[in-house]
Parts: C-alpha cells; structure tokens; sequence
C-alpha cells in the first residue's frame, strides 16, 4: 500500500509551455467555441458571430506568433518544436487562412447566399433541399470546421514526434474532407469529390502510420531526434528503417500532391467549393511542406543519401507532369489544380539540397504561391452565370471586355504562377533554383526551367482568352463581391507584386527562419 | 550634382508618365496621347542631358549609381552607361516620341482607348532604358523578360485578325529563351561564389574577368546565347518576328523590332562578350556562319513576300544578321559598325515600318498586289518611301551604309568567305526594296490607289527625324561613332581579340620593290 502510494506520488506531472502553444491554443479554443455557438445562439446571429470569433482568432494567432519570433526551443515535453521554420509557416498558414476566411464569409456573389450548401445533410435534389435553399437558410458550421482545419495546420508543421504529427495530420484533414462535400451547387461534384479525398486520405493516413509503427519498430521510439540517433548510431534493421520511410513519405507527398501522389487533386480541386479549394491549395499545402521538411530535415537527415535520389525523382516527375497534363485542362479549377502540382515539384526542387539555403527558398516559394493562390482562386469565385461559377474555360472568353479589373488581376497572379519577372513568383523561382543549383542539383534546375517554359504556356492561354478573345454572346457575369472578398484578392495581389519588387524584408526573415530545433 | 542619379530618373519619368497616363479617363484619349508624348518629349531631353555628361565623363561606365535592391544575392539596381549603351538609350529616346506621334490614331479602329497604347509603349520605354543601362546581370534580366508582357498586351490588343496567335508565339519563343538565360544566369551567381565566399554576384563590374574554366564558359554562354539570338532575332530562332510584325500594328511592329529586339543584340555585345571571351572566340565562327545564314535567308525570303509589313520583317532578320556579324568578328571596326547599325536600324526600319504602315492604313490591304502608281496621286508619301527604302538598302550617303560598310570591313579582316557571302545580302537588298517600292509607287494609277491621300501634318512630322538623322549621321557619323568606339574598344580587349594586321597584298610590294 505504501508503495503503491509513493509510486503514484512520483508521477510527474507533464510541463507544457503554454506560452509557446498559444497560437495553436487560440486557434482551437476558437473552434470549440464555434462549435457551442452553433448549439446555444440562435441562427440569425450565427453568421456575424462565427465571422468575428474566427477572424479575430486568426489575428490574434497571428500577433502571438509573431511575438513569438526568435524563440527556438521544444515544448510540450519535446513533442512539439517551436522554431524559425515552424513559426514561419504558422504565421503564412494563419495569414492565408485569414484571406480563406474572408472568402468563406462571402454572401453577395451568390444569389443563392454563400457558397456552401444550406444543409450537407440534405439530399441533392430533394424537396428538402428545395425547401431549404427557398428559405435561404445558410449554415455556419463550416467556421469551427475550418477553425479546426487550422489549428490542425498550425500543429503539423511544429510536429516534433511522429504521433503527434499523426494526430495533426487528422485534425487537419477530417474538416477538410467535410468542407469539400458542401458546395452550394454541383453537390453531386462536390460529395463524390469529398468521398475521394475522403478514401484516398485515408489510404495515405495509414500509410504514414504504417511507417511510423515501423521506424518505431526501428528507433525505439517516435521522436524525430531519436529516429535521428538511430540513423547516425545504424542500430536495428535497415529494411524497418528504409520501409518506413518510404511509407511516412508517401503519407507526406500525398498532402502535397505530389506526382505520382496527385491523382486526387484536380477532382477535389474541382468539386470543393471555390473558397475551400484556396484555402486547401495554400494552406494545406504549405502545412505539409512544412512537416515534410521537419521529417526529412531533422529526422532522417542522416538518411539522405537514401532519399534524395528519390526526391529527385518526384521532383521532376512533379513538374513534368503538372505542366504537362495542365496544358490539356479546359477547367480553370482543374488547371489550377495541375499547375499546383506543378509549383509542389518546384517547391521540392529546392528542398532536395539540405542546407539553409534550401529551406529558406522553401519558405519564401511557399508564401508567395500561396497569396497567389489564394487570390486566384478568389477571383474564381466572382465569374458566375445562372448555373453558380463558370469554370469553364471558354466561357472565360473576352472577361477583360466585361471586368478589366478582375481580368487585370487574375492576370497578375497568372504572371506571378508563370514566374515572371517583377511578381513574387519569378522571385521564389529564382531563390529556389539558386539553391538548388548551388547544392549541386543543376540538372533539375534545367528540368524546372523547362517545366516553366511549358507551365508558361497554359497560363498564357486563360489571358489570351481573356484579353484577346471575343466575348460569348451569353457568357458569364462578374458579380460584384462585398469588401470581404474584395479584401482578399486585394491583398493577395498587393503581396504578389509586393514580394515580387521588393522581396528583401521576407527573404532576411526565411532566411533567419531556416533553422531547425532538435 | 555628379551624384544626382540621372539614368534612374530617366528610366523613372517613363514609368512614372504611364502611371499619370494610366489614370487618365479612358474618354479622353487624346490628353493620354499628348501627356504621353509630352513624357516621351521629356524623357528625349533627359537623354539629351546624360549624354552631355557621359562627354564630360571617364572611365568605361559612366554616371554609376548603385542600391541595393536584395543585396542578400547580389542584386543591385545598379546603372551605368558605356559608349554602346548611351547609343542605344538615345535611339530608345529618339523612337518612342515618333512611335507614339506614328501610331496617334491607331487604336481607334480596334474600338480601343489611344490610352491603354501610349500607357504600354512607356512602360516598354522605361523598361528598355532600364535594359540598357543597368551593369547587374540579373537586373537586366528582370527588365529582359519584364518587357515582354507590355510587347504582348501590345501585339495582341491592336493587331491584326491573327493578333492573338502571333502575340502568344511572340511570348512563348521569348520566355523560353528567357528561361535558358535564367537557368545561365543562375550557374552564373553559382560559380562567381569563388569572388565572394557568402554567395556570389550579379554585378558586371564584379563578373567580368571571373576565371571559369572553359567547359563552364560554354554552357553558360550557350544560355545566353539562346535568349539573345531569339530576340534579335537570328536564324534558326526568327520565325516569330515575321508573324508578331504582321499582326501588330505599324508602330507597334516599329518599336519591337527597331528597338526591343536591341536588346538582344545589346546583350550579346554588353555581356556575352566581356563575361564569357574564350567561348566568344571559339563559338564566334559558328555565330558567324548563323549570322550569314540570317543575311541571306531574310533577303530571299523578303524578296518572296506579297505582304508588306512582312516584307520589312524579312528585311529586319537580314540586317540583325549583319548586326550580329559585326559583333562577333570581334574586330573594332565590326564591332563598332555593329553598335552603330543597331542605331541606324532603328532609325530607317521604325520609318519603314511607318511609312508601310501609312500605305496600308489608305488602302486596307498589305498586299503588295493590291497597290501601283501611288507616286501620282501621292507623290510626297513616295519620295519618302524611296528615301527610306534606299537607307534600308544602305545607299552611301545614308546613315545605314556608314554602318555596313564597317561591318564588312570588320569581318573581312577575320572572315573573308563570310564578308564575301554576306555583301550578297546588300545587292538582294536592292532588290527586295527597289521591287517593292516600283510596285507599288510606278506604273499606272489603279482604281482603288486613285485620289490616295497625301502625307498629312502628323505622318510627316512622326518621319521627319528620323530623315533627318538619317542623313546626317549619314554624312557626319563621327560624333556618335566616337562614343560608340569608347564603349567597343574595352569590350574588345576584355574578350582579348587584337585587330588581324592588315596583309600586304604582294602586287603592292612588287611594286614599290
């Protein structure tokens, strides 16, 4: 009895640095929160509530972590690592989130209200849908969905431990698969395409634990910096070690869509509505490039000889077929979808080399596809006829002649995807080439330019379309968005020519960012 | 005073004009065209004023200035004018004012504003000063590629039915030269990490003499290459030239290829020579042999034309020939004959290009065909065309043949088979331009050319600087010649080329022996 006492009182009790956590902890707070005014308040203050509850969670996790910049330590009993790369990308993910939820809070371009489905739950094109759509009832679950998405993104990155990386991983991607079924209109797109994320998910979720239980298996434990002793000491088994790498990469690579990982993505691109897919295309993706440089980086550093033939590999099957396959879209959504598997393959161009360099090209590619992308896709969702958005491309003929404003600025993203000089993506292009090429990865460098060339070609074509084309007789409209909106295509094109001119100030930060706690 | 930044203010007052033009009211075209001109008319005189303190100037670049833009890589706005580069900068300067006076009513029939037309030309204009005037390598690729989307707006919004095929051919061969370049421009930065342990540089001044070993020279060179002989253009990579000068309109067509396509021919003497001499010296006879290809396959083809304006661009093609030749015989005498041909094109292909442009905007057909006699009912408009056609031809007396001729002598020094070759190229000249202009200006007067309008105030005004500079550098080239020489002869002893001394021929000896 005595004993047993004493064993008990010897239990510690865990030390968590909530200073450190506080972004992630507002974030979630913030969703749970959501979640309980979706069940006390009463319907007509949902929206306003939700909107101001979600932004002002995401401003406030923005200010933490820039308050939080410099620090470099590990928190939560080491499973959680706050440092120049985890707070970079936390600080991207939040602002790009910022700009997805202007988006999702969007009630003007649609006659219908937002655009999301007035009850997931309702079959599509039953009577209680009619009824529903009728009534203009308009829900707002999606603001603690996506909340928790975030928080989700916000862990994933500063993941320390495998598991922990796991969870993240699952927080992150279950709202999502939700968001992706909810579309206003096109629900049977939208439902069959978040049944394929859903599956496809899954299958890459168990992959991941699949590797993690092997390099368990291997290591002993599931702490990146002990999988990395592991590495260096070459204890155990290689075949444990090797399988479940690849297994926990497949994991990775399929969050980022990278080829031949990418077979979901022009599908769910294209059914999810238009504000989830921004939001997906940015903050998810960076989110998992985060992760996957801490696994790579930190983890299995001493591995690198093992993956980086690989790395190469995808990398230019990335590009290839992303540039490739995006020249025979005749959908915006699906195009974009393409051309980002295509940035994913630029992207890992510049993490194949490990070095600081490398890393800090990462960060800064990442947030100026992101701004871009974001914004691209907004301007997305203010082309529309009767039907909702018109995502065809052809009915994008002669846009400049309805809107020269939207044409204009869609125009500057297109240019920032193309990678031309003066916007932000000729900027991140450049910086991650130069580090490519100075890790020795030159050939590479010749395969992405050549990539870019094709990638030009496909972008080049929407602004023929637009500016060059005559105009259907019946084609779409550009609706008129609220400030919301408005807010966001401004900003993601301020930032695009911001980085673009003057890419100093964010490149001195990734560069500071690029150092990984262990 | 020495420390005012002259060349960035010259290359902001076109940016900042077509900002203000920008902002016009899209009805009132007419103030954008004449704020535009007046910005052009400004930036004419800035010109004006470095050139007379490049004179007072030393050194090889002169009126440096440098900031950093991201000095973390190297990149610096960092400016500087040498003999070659204030050459171009005064045409760039000279064309734009007559572009925009050439191409006043252009845009009307395209149900289009005059406004969106001169807002681009300007920020072509600044772009291309800038172009010229910067000495950091990856500056002047950002303003390179930079300058392509304001080119393609322009090809593809006022052209012709074809416009948006030749502007997307246009774009597409560019960025793919352009993307060569880059992935050169970044081995580059890569192997001048041996001059500066944190990284590298893009600085010219820092580049230059960098030891690369001769394998690395090539490749890189190489990649330049490509992006310069697309934009020159010069065979195999000039397809795209015929098609963007057709559909574009006249004045368009005119700034693309009397002065944008500079730049190519810019880069390959203001850096492919200084960065990378061994590979300069053992790739030039290839160039060459490209160069004479170039001559003669764009005077045949030009000869071939039923199209006007694609006539001039064939005739285009065969002169960048003759500009790339000079370069690279890599004697001064080419390489100044060169620099000055750049100069002298521009002039007589921008009024070619104008004056074609006149007679197809009376008789709405390019079709050479379609016109005969015009001289009678117009006959200022014809003597015009036969001065400009004669210039392009290089009649002595004209600025042209000043340059020619120095080209041919320059290469006849180092490659007599390719000079032989390439006087070929003057006497098809005559040929594809006497043909045209007998075509369309003698003979008898045709219904549809019958009570064709004379040259009015504005057409004539647009041509008549560019005449006159035609003639006088024509008879007095030796101011702009010595500037020129200034800026070739360090070039040259950069690639570390001497003059071949003249031979002796033995009937000379045999005489005074």
């Amino acid at each position: 009895m005595t004993a047993l006492t004493r064993q008990v009182t010897e239990i510690q009790s865990p030390t968590i640095e909530y200073g450190l956590l506080a972004p992630m902890l507002v974030v979630f707070g913030a969703a749970v929160l959501g979640v309980l005014v979706e069940a006390f308040l009463p319907r007509r203050v949902r929206y306003p509530v939700q909107v101001v509850l979600s932004l002002g969670a995401l401003a406030v996790a923005l200010g933490m972590v820039v308050t939080l910049a410099d620090r470099v330590e590990v928190a939560a009993e080491g499973s959680v690592a706050i440092d120049g790369p985890t707070l970079f990308i936390q600080g991207t993910v939040l602002a790009l989130s910022l700009l997805s939820v202007l988006l999702f809070a969007e009630r003007r371009v649609d006659p219908g209200g937002d655009a999301f489905a007035s009850a997931a739950s309702s079959l599509p094109g039953s009577e209680d849908e009619r009824t529903l759509t009728a009534q203009r009832v308009q829900q707002t679950e999606v603001y603690p969905l996506v909340m928790f998405s975030i928080g989700g993104m916000l862990l994933f990155p500063a993941s320390n431990d495998l598991l922990t990386m796991f969870v993240a991983l699952e927080v992150l991607s279950f709202p999502l698969y939700l968001l992706c079924g909810m579309a206003r209109r096109r629900r049977l797109l939208s439902q069959e395409a978040a049944v394929k994320y859903f599956l496809l998910g899954s299958f890459s979720s168990a992959f991941f634990i699949y590797g993690v239980a092997l390099l368990y298996g291997y290591a002993g434990s599931v702490r990146l910096s002990d999988i990395d002793r592991a590495v260096s000491e070459q204890v155990g088994s290689e075949g444990l070690l090797l399988a479940g790498v690849a297994l926990l990469t497949v994991g990775l690579l399929f969050k980022i869509a990278a080829v031949p990982f990418h077979a979901w993505t022009p599908d769910v691109y294209q059914g999810a509505p238009t504000p989830v897919t921004g939001f997906m295309a940015a903050c998810t993706k960076i989110a998992a490039f985060g992760a996957l440089l801490r696994v790579l980086y930190v983890g299995l550093g001493g591995l690198r000889l093992d993956w980086q033939p690989l790395l190469w590999a995808i990398a230019i099957l990335t590009m290839v077929v992303g540039a490739v396959v995006a020249l025979t879209q005749s959908d915006v959504k699906r195009m974009l979808a393409y051309s980002s598997i295509a940035h994913a393959g630029f992207v890992l161009t510049g993490m194949v080399v490990v070095e600081p360099a490398g890393i800090s090209s990462v960060l800064f590619y990442l947030a100026a596809y992101g701004f871009a992308t974001v914004g691209a896709f907004a301007v997305v969702s203010l082309v529309r006829d009767a039907g909702g958005e018109a995502t065809h491309l052809s009915r994008w003929a002669g846009l400049a002649k309805r809107s020269p404003l939207v044409a204009g600025v869609f125009t500057l993203f297109l240019l920032a995807f193309a990678g031309i000089p003066l916007t932000s993506g000729f900027v991140g292009k450049l910086v991650v080439f130069l580090a490519a090429w100075q890790g020795g990865a030159w050939p590479l460098v010749l395969v992405a330019v050549l990539a870019s060339a094709v990638a030009a070609f496909f972008y080049v074509r929407v602004i023929v379309l637009m500016y060059f084309s005559e105009p259907a007789p019946e084609g779409p409209t550009v609706a008129v968005p609220s400030p919301l909106t408005a807010a966001a295509i401004g900003l993601g094109a301020l930032v695009t020519v911001g980085l673009g001119v003057a890419p100093a100030p964010l490149l001195t930060l990734a560069e500071q960012a690029a150092v990984f706690v262990r | 005073m020495s420390d005012f930044p002259w060349l960035s203010v010259l290359v902001a007052v076109p940016a900042v004009g077509a900002l203000l033009v920008g902002l016009v009211p899209r009805r009132r075209g007419v103030l954008a065209k004449a704020l535009g001109l007046a910005v052009s008319l400004l930036t004419l005189g800035l010109t004006i004023v470095v050139a007379l303190l490049y004179r007072a100037g030393e050194g090889q670049f002169r009126l440096t200035e440098q900031y950093g833009w991201v000095e973390r890589f190297g990149l610096y706005w960092s400016l500087g004018v040498d003999g070659v580069a204030l050459a171009l900068i005064a045409l760039t300067a000279v064309v734009t004012p007559v572009v925009l006076v050439g191409g006043w009513d252009e845009a009307e029939p395209t149900g289009r504003s005059g406004k969106g037309f001169v807002f681009l030309v300007l920020v072509l204009e600044a772009m291309t000063l800038g172009a010229f005037a910067a000495t950091d390598v990856l500056a002047f690729y950002i303003l390179f590629e930079a300058m392509l989307v304001p080119m393609y707006l322009l090809i593809g919004s006022y052209g012709g039915p074809r416009r948006s095929y030749a502007a997307v051919k246009f774009l597409l061969y560019n960025l793919l030269g352009g993307l060569v370049m880059l992935a050169a421009v970044i081995g580059l930065y890569v192997q001048s990490a041996t001059l500066r342990p944190d990284g590298g540089t893009f600085l010219l001044s820092e580049l230059v003499g960098l030891p690369l070993s001769p394998q690395a020279q090539y490749w890189i060179f190489a990649g330049f290459m490509v992006a310069f002989a697309i934009k020159a253009p010069l065979w195999p990579f000039h397809s795209w030239l015929p098609d963007a000068a057709g559909e574009a309109t006249p004045s368009t067509a005119a700034f693309l290829s009397g002065v944008m396509d500079k730049v190519g021919t810019f880069g390959m003497i203001h850096l492919c020579l200084p960065l990378f001499p061994q590979a300069a010296r053992d790739l030039a006879p290839v160039i060459v042999t490209l160069a004479v290809v170039s001559i003669l396959y764009g005077a045949l083809v030009a000869i071939g034309q039923s199209d006007m304006i694609r006539l001039v661009a064939y005739a285009s093609i065969s002169h960048f020939g003759f500009i790339v030749l000079g370069i690279f015989a890599l004697t001064s005498q080419g390489g100044a004959g060169a620099t000055l041909y750049m100069v002298n094109h521009g002039l007589s292909t921008v009024a070619l290009f104008l004056v074609v442009g006149f007679l197809v905007t009376r008789r709405g057909s390019r079709a050479i065909a379609d016109f005969g006699g015009v001289q009678r009912p117009a006959p200022v408009l014809a003597g015009v065309l036969l001065v400009v056609a004669l210039a392009t031809l290089s009649l002595p007396g004209l600025a042209t043949f000043v340059s020619e001729f120095l080209v041919l002598v320059g290469t006849f020094t180092r490659y007599p088979v390719a000079a032989v070759f390439a006087v070929l190229g003057i006497v098809l000249a005559a040929v594809y331009m006497l043909w045209m202009y007998q075509r369309v200006m003698t003979g008898p007067v045709r219904p549809t050319t019958e009570g064709m309008r004379d040259m009015r105030g504005r057409e004539a005004l647009a041509l008549a600087p560019l005449l006159a500079l035609l003639l006088v550098l024509g008879l007095y080239p030796k101011p702009l010649l010595d500037v020129i020489n200034e800026g070739v002869a360090p070039t040259l002893s950069q690639v570390g080329v001497a003059d071949p001394e003249p031979v002796q021929p033995a009937t000379a000896e045999g005489a005074s022996g």
